[in-house]
């Protein structure tokens, strides 16, 4: 038994505890930027064929090379990275690239076409989430190998099985599944003929400026200069930090525990607005912020019920008061950044013309709905505004707050009446949005296309064709144009009120600069950024 | 040991299994229950009905409820917990990663509430109604009554924000992440151990506010509990006795008072420490402390089953240990047991 003595003693010496406090260290490493952001939404890890996430993407955008990406200041143009050049036949069905030369992998072992070939064809063999962006073109495990091939050391070739307009296949290059992992190390890890994807899902073998040192998930990611990359970053060292809340990121930016804050709130960014210690950058980001309206729902199957809605809505107040600088109105299915966006805002708040509306479709006293939504800030307080501009008209809409994956599995069910979510394209060619909100060729349970037109039931066989003429357009004008008019018909027949489209801000603290931020999250990068 | 202990000790051991099966079963049907396509944590959102199909296949979602947990519980005695779509890891070796991070956090809390906890309750209870009393009872009672996160919030907010004399949340300064080794997976003993003592004063640092949080919220509960038994123990005939027979003070109070509650105070304590160990999610989530209480909230939150599985099935068993311990203690302190 302890004995009074020992227990009081140790009790007493257990007050000395806050002896261990000590002062904060009011700056980070110099060698390293420190930057919080929320990375909790990894799920494929860092393998490039299977990366789907933003904080991964981002990642892989800095720990490896593609042949093509857009060029940061207009993105409707592509510019070679990995490739100093490449044609496009005539047929517009054989891409050959010429591969630069002198550009070394992590390990130090030089860059080839092989090394390219058999990045895009694991892709297309692993088809995992992201394979879909390569398989689209027809590709696949059987024919890939002679699709896409080397025609020598530094060359390589790519043929497709059908015509697809060249813009659209060389975005697709430009996403995240075409980054480019080194041959050598991956078959060498590989484990069950997985060609390395357990390895690289934590490991990196790519020829971007860094690579990756370590990875603790719902924690951080560090990544360390790539001695062997082209261009070296200018610090030599990243850390990003999990901090989810965004008051978090806030005290620890003041507090000079991170140098840069990734996920500010609305309310965040007011308190530091022209302080010249926090300066923020800002870059317009493609997701697009909507309502989903099913067409299950017999309502939403009069085209004037849908037009009433949109009608009811007071965008340019949501922005201003409840998003100021991080979303904005936004009414287009193509984001604006995209090639082809139109920048139309047909609708604007009109509870005149919303009820006549709502009286021409027979519901004069409105009706009574469910409004899905995510249980986090801006999405609940969106969703309370829109319930009083609802309201306005007749129509009661009640809010059901849940978890994000859980109102998404709703909707891929189809069991939503409406419902506010978020899309971002899987790559910057006009087809992945257009597919996703216009395409249903089949609005079966056994459809092979499931996405968002199939979830709304918005069964439209002339929209759905006018997707395909464009994705096989070979010319740029005329492709645009076709998505000119869908966008424009959309916007009136759609069961869809595109609402917001975001803006990233990050800010740093005075005296660290030089962060890239892209329009998607792999065309962000770090290697620029400088501290004083 | 004699017949009668091994005996009741082997009773004891032979409930852990049925215990933990049901507790394996009850989670693999509330995960099944949830309102969120396990599929989508894998293959997202945008994934084609093609991926969505092999996923769900894969994860052996097609099969019937039955099957899919024979198949969950026939790993399980192999030892598999399966793969974690959170961090692309065995789950077994998360739990490895993440589990001593609880058990340092949980166990420092511990040493600090039953240092402090328990001599208050006896001196409380010595000094009934008087002032010291009646602060200590304040003091237990607000320790129970705040919320952790509360607590937890309001601690970052005046040591770290404020005062600035506290490091912020995390295990580390970004300039010891990485560098510390994995040896136990505690880093203030791993830094001990590396000989590192900037590494070590720093994770010592980064452990103290979560700690204190912990530690005051056990405290408290220890505290009334020492006060109350301590309370009716000085009240027995056997007290007056021993006053009678002319014994000192402290003797009476520590010999033949304390000597009584034992029983009854080691199982507050292996409660209260079952219920650290496992009441850690918040205060984890609060200082950003990767333990196994993050791991699971992250993991419910992003549909991840096995992960949830395997972690509750951890805490389960840690509660499940803790009560057998306290059970041997038993036979070990109480004479009338043996």
């Amino acid at each position: 038994m302890l004995s009074r003595r020992t227990l009081l003693a140790a009790s007493a010496s257990s007050l000395a505890a806050p002896a261990l406090f000590r002062s904060a260290e009011a700056a980070t490493p110099k060698n390293a930027v420190v930057m919080a952001k929320a990375i909790d939404d990894i799920v494929g890890a860092f393998d490039p064929a299977q990366s789907y996430e933003f904080a991964n993407n981002e990642a892989c955008g800095n720990l490896y090379r593609k042949l093509i990406v857009p060029d940061p200041a207009d993105t409707s143009k592509l510019v070679g990275d990995l490739a100093e050049k490449w044609d496009v036949s005539k047929d517009g069905l054989v891409f050959t690239f010429q591969i630069r030369r002198g550009v070394l992998f992590d390990s130090g072992k030089p860059l080839t076409a092989e090394d390219v070939a058999f990045s895009l064809q694991r892709v297309v063999k692993l088809n995992l989430t992201p394979g879909f962006i390569l398989t689209q073109f027809g590709w696949n495990a059987d024919n890939v190998e002679k699709m896409i091939r080397t025609t020598g050391d530094y060359t390589v070739e790519l043929t497709l099985p059908a015509v697809q307009a060249t813009t659209f296949v060389l975005y697709c290059l430009s996403a995240t599944c075409g980054c480019v992992v080194e041959k050598a190390s991956a078959l060498a890890n590989q484990t069950n003929n997985d060609l390395g994807n357990a390895w690289l899902k934590t490991h990196s073998a790519g020829a971007g400026p860094y690579r990756l040192v370590d990875w603790q998930a719902s924690d951080h990611i560090i990544l360390e200069t790539n001695p062997h990359a082209a261009v070296k970053p200018r610090v030599p060292r990243v850390v990003i930090r999990h901090v989810a809340e965004p008051a978090a990121q806030l005290l620890a930016l003041k507090k000079g525990d991170i140098d840069v804050a990734r996920d500010l709130s609305a309310d965040q960014l007011k308190t530091i607005a022209g302080d010249a210690n926090y300066p923020p950058t800002r870059m317009g980001q493609l997701t697009s912020m909507y309502i989903s309206l099913n067409m299950a729902v017999p309502e939403f199957k009069k085209p004037e019920v849908l037009q009433a809605l949109k009608y009811a809505i007071d965008y340019e107040a949501i922005a201003k008061n409840i998003t100021p600088g991080l979303w904005f109105v936004w009414q287009s299915f193509l984001p604006k950044g995209v090639p082809g966006a139109i920048g139309d805002a047909p609708f604007k708040k009109d509870v005149a013309k919303a009820k006549a509306l709502l009286a021409q479709a027979g519901l004069p006293d409105g009706f009574t709905v469910t409004l899905d939504h995510f249980a986090r800030s801006p999405f609940s307080e969106i969703a309370q505004a829109i319930q009083a501009d609802m309201a306005a008209i007749g129509v009661k809409l009640n809010l059901q707050a849940g978890e994000q994956k859980q109102v998404i599995s709703k909707m891929r069910a189809r069991q939503h009446q409406m419902a506010m979510n978020t899309w971002f394209p899987d790559y910057l060619d006009a087809n992945s949005n257009a597919q996703a909100f216009c395409a249903n060729p089949d609005d079966s349970d056994a459809s092979k296309l499931r996405i968002l037109a199939w979830r709304t039931h918005f069964f439209d066989p002339a929209m759905t064709t006018a997707v395909d003429d464009a994705a096989k357009e070979l010319d740029p004008a005329k492709r645009n144009a076709i998505y000119a008019t869908m966008q424009r018909d959309f916007q009136q027949r759609a069961p869809f009120i595109m609402l917001l489209q975001n803006f990233e801000v990050d800010v740093a603290r005075k005296g660290v600069s030089g962060l890239s931020i892209g329009v998607l999250p792999d065309y962000t990068r770090y290697a620029q950024i400088v501290k004083a | 040991m004699t017949g009668h202990r091994l005996r009741q000790a082997l009773a004891s051991l032979a409930s852990v299994p049925v215990t933990l099966f049901g507790l394996v079963l009850v989670t693999f049907l509330i995960g099944r229950a949830m309102p969120i396509d396990p599929v989508i944590a894998i293959a997202g959102d945008h994934a084609p009905p093609d991926v969505i199909a092999r996923v769900r296949l894969e994860m052996g979602l097609d099969q019937p409820l039955p099957v899919q947990f024979w198949i969950y519980l026939r790993n399980l005695l192999h030892g598999d917990l399966g793969h974690s779509v959170m961090t692309s890891r065995a789950v077994t070796e998360d739990i490895a990663r993440f589990f001593p991070a609880t058990l340092e956090l949980a166990t420092t809390a511990m040493i600090v509430a039953v240092l402090l906890g328990v001599p208050l309750g006896v001196v409380a209870a010595w000094r009934q109604g008087s002032r010291f009393d009646h602060v200590v009872r304040v003091f237990s009672l607000a320790g129970q009554s705040v919320p952790v996160f509360v607590l937890g919030l309001v601690c970052l907010l005046v040591f770290y924000a404020k005062l600035g004399i506290a490091p912020g949340t995390g295990q580390l300064d970004v300039a010891y992440e990485g560098l510390v080794p994995h040896i136990t997976g505690m880093l203030v003993l791993d830094a001990a151990l590396d000989g590192d003592w900037d590494e070590f004063w720093d994770a010592a640092a980064h452990l103290v506010q979560p700690a204190a949080v912990l530690a005051y919220f056990s405290m408290a509960y220890i505290t009334r509990m020492t006060r109350a038994f301590m309370i009716e123990a000085l009240s027995g005939e056997y007290i007056v006795t021993a006053r009678a027979k002319g014994l000192s003070a402290s003797r009476i109070l520590w010999r033949h008072a304390f000597g009584n509650i034992t029983v009854r105070l080691v199982t507050v304590l292996a409660l209260a420490y079952a219920g650290l160990l496992e009441g850690a999610v918040i205060t984890e989530t609060v200082f950003s402390w990767p333990g196994i209480g993050l791991y699971l909230t992250g993991s419910l939150l992003n549909a991840d089953m096995n992960a949830v599985l395997g972690a509750t099935l951890v805490i389960g068993l840690v509660y499940l240990v803790l009560n057998l311990l306290s059970d041997l203690a038993y036979s070990l302190l109480d004479p009338r047991v043996r």
